[in-house]
């Protein structure tokens, strides 16, 4: 009962930020958040995730960007756009252009659901009578890589149009963010916001600011890249939470809230991180 | 009386030697990475790759003189500070009574 109340009272606190602010006043509150807290960050360089706030570990991977782990993803991706499905189409011919970034995530009005650019390309697949891929590594991060290398340097831009149900999908993804979870009760927030720049053991918390500009990423510990979604359901299992679906309604839900709070910012996918 | 005193004596010695055990045995599971894994936030002594996401954990007994109250922080944080980042470890079922108990023998000799 006592957990119960207390649940409702974050909720209420939630949901009643919410009610007065709307996402511009939530933006411009979560940046200056972080600009506060980092005043030594140079302009745009959150993309640079915990090497933002980092200065050492930052060199060791700067060594690492000059060899590019990621770069055998962006050429199997390459591969991949072109390949010619079944009924003699590819991917090419759902997009004008591989360098998509910018144009994800978006609300889709008719579908009444957040799409994510790894969406699309599944979306694509299946209306050219293919299998979708599995969403949280191999080829649809390698596809994902090609698109994100083309789309490097593309504003991050994402629009919350003024209807209703585009709002609650981006309250959902809010929600999520701020709300406790798990055995071991806690937020992204309480990483990413309030623990930003602390150690927990030997790793720093990366700001969220930034944390959707540079998917897919090579990680060390993967051993192989990995979708933003597989990066979430990570940090859910971490916290002994039930992983929410890559690429469901709660996912990309929280990726619209996520890559929203970003605007400002520059795509710099694929990344490489420890 | 002197058998009697022996007697005093020997309980007193058993009684710390067990408290002293139940230090050693607090210890383990406050370092366990899979039990107490308060490392990861709290510096404490004999503990090493600590991080500073919560308070370094001394002068316990100062800080705590009352053990009922360090239970109850170690139990649900939550309680005194709704925000809080540290894990209610009993509410949560975390770790088992018997555990906390023995954990809050650990931090309490901190
Ligand atoms: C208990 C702490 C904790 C919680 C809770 C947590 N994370 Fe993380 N997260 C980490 C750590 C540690 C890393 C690896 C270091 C870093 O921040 O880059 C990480 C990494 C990430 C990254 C990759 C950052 C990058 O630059 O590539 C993203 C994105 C992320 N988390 C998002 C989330 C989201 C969204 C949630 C909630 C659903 C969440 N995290 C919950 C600790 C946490
Ligand atoms: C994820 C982080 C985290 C973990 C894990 C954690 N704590 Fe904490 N702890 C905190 C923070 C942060 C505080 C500061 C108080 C607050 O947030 O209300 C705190 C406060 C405390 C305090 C109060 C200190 C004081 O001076 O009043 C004690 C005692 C304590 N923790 C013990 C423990 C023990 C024992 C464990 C493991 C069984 C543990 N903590 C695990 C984050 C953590």
């Amino acid at each position: 009962m006592k957990k119960l109340t207390q649940l409702g009272m974050v909720f209420g606190m939630v949901v009643s930020a919410s009610a007065l602010a709307g996402p511009e006043e939530d933006r411009t509150a979560f940046q200056n958040f972080y600009e506060k807290r980092f005043p030594q960050v140079v302009e745009g360089d959150f993309i640079n995730g915990v090497y933002s706030i980092l200065p050492g570990a930052r060199e060791q991977w700067e060594a690492i960007e000059e060899f590019p782990p990621y770069e055998v993803a962006i050429e199997e991706g390459e591969e991949l756009y072109n390949t010619v499905f079944a009924n003699g189409k590819s991917l090419a011919d759902c997009f004008d252009t591989p360098a998509q970034r910018e144009n994800y995530p978006y609300w889709d009005s008719e579908k009444g659901k957040v799409v994510t650019m790894e969406q699309a390309v599944n979306d694509c697949r299946v209306a050219n009578g293919e299998k979708p891929y599995k969403t949280k590594k191999g080829a649809l991060a390698a596809v994902s890589a090609y698109m994100s290398y083309e789309s490097r340097g593309q504003a991050i831009n994402v629009v919350i149009p003024d209807d209703p149900a585009a709002i609650a999908a981006y309250n959902e993804g809010k929600e999520l963010f701020y709300t406790k979870r798990g055995q071991l009760n806690f937020s992204c927030s309480d990483c990413h916001m309030y623990g930003a720049g602390l150690n927990a053991r030997a790793d720093t918390m990366s700001p969220a600011f930034g944390h959707a500009s540079h998917w897919p990423v090579y990680r060390s510990k993967w051993q192989a890249m990995g979708t933003l979604h597989r990066r979430f359901a990570g940090c859910n299992t971490n916290i002994r939470a039930k992983p929410f679906k890559a690429q469901g309604t709660e996912y990309s839900n929280l990726e619209y809230f996520l890559t929203y709070m970003s605007n400002g910012l520059e795509f710099n996918g694929p990344g490489a991180r420890k | 009386m002197i058998i009697k005193s022996l007697l005093a004596g020997a309980v007193l010695a058993a009684s710390t030697m067990a408290t002293a055990d139940a230090v050693e045995q607090g210890k383990a599971i406050a370092f366990d990475r899979k039990k107490g894994n308060c490392l990861t936030c709290h510096q404490m002594e004999g503990g090493t790759l600590a991080g500073n996401w919560g308070p370094p954990i001394m002068a316990m007994k100062a800080r705590y003189p009352n053990k009922a109250d360090l239970r109850e922080q170690i139990w649900d944080p939550t309680k005194r500070n709704p925000m809080t980042s540290m894990p209610p470890f009993g509410r949560n079922g975390i770790l088992t009574e018997e555990e906390i108990d023995l954990v809050v023998e650990f931090v309490h000799s901190l």
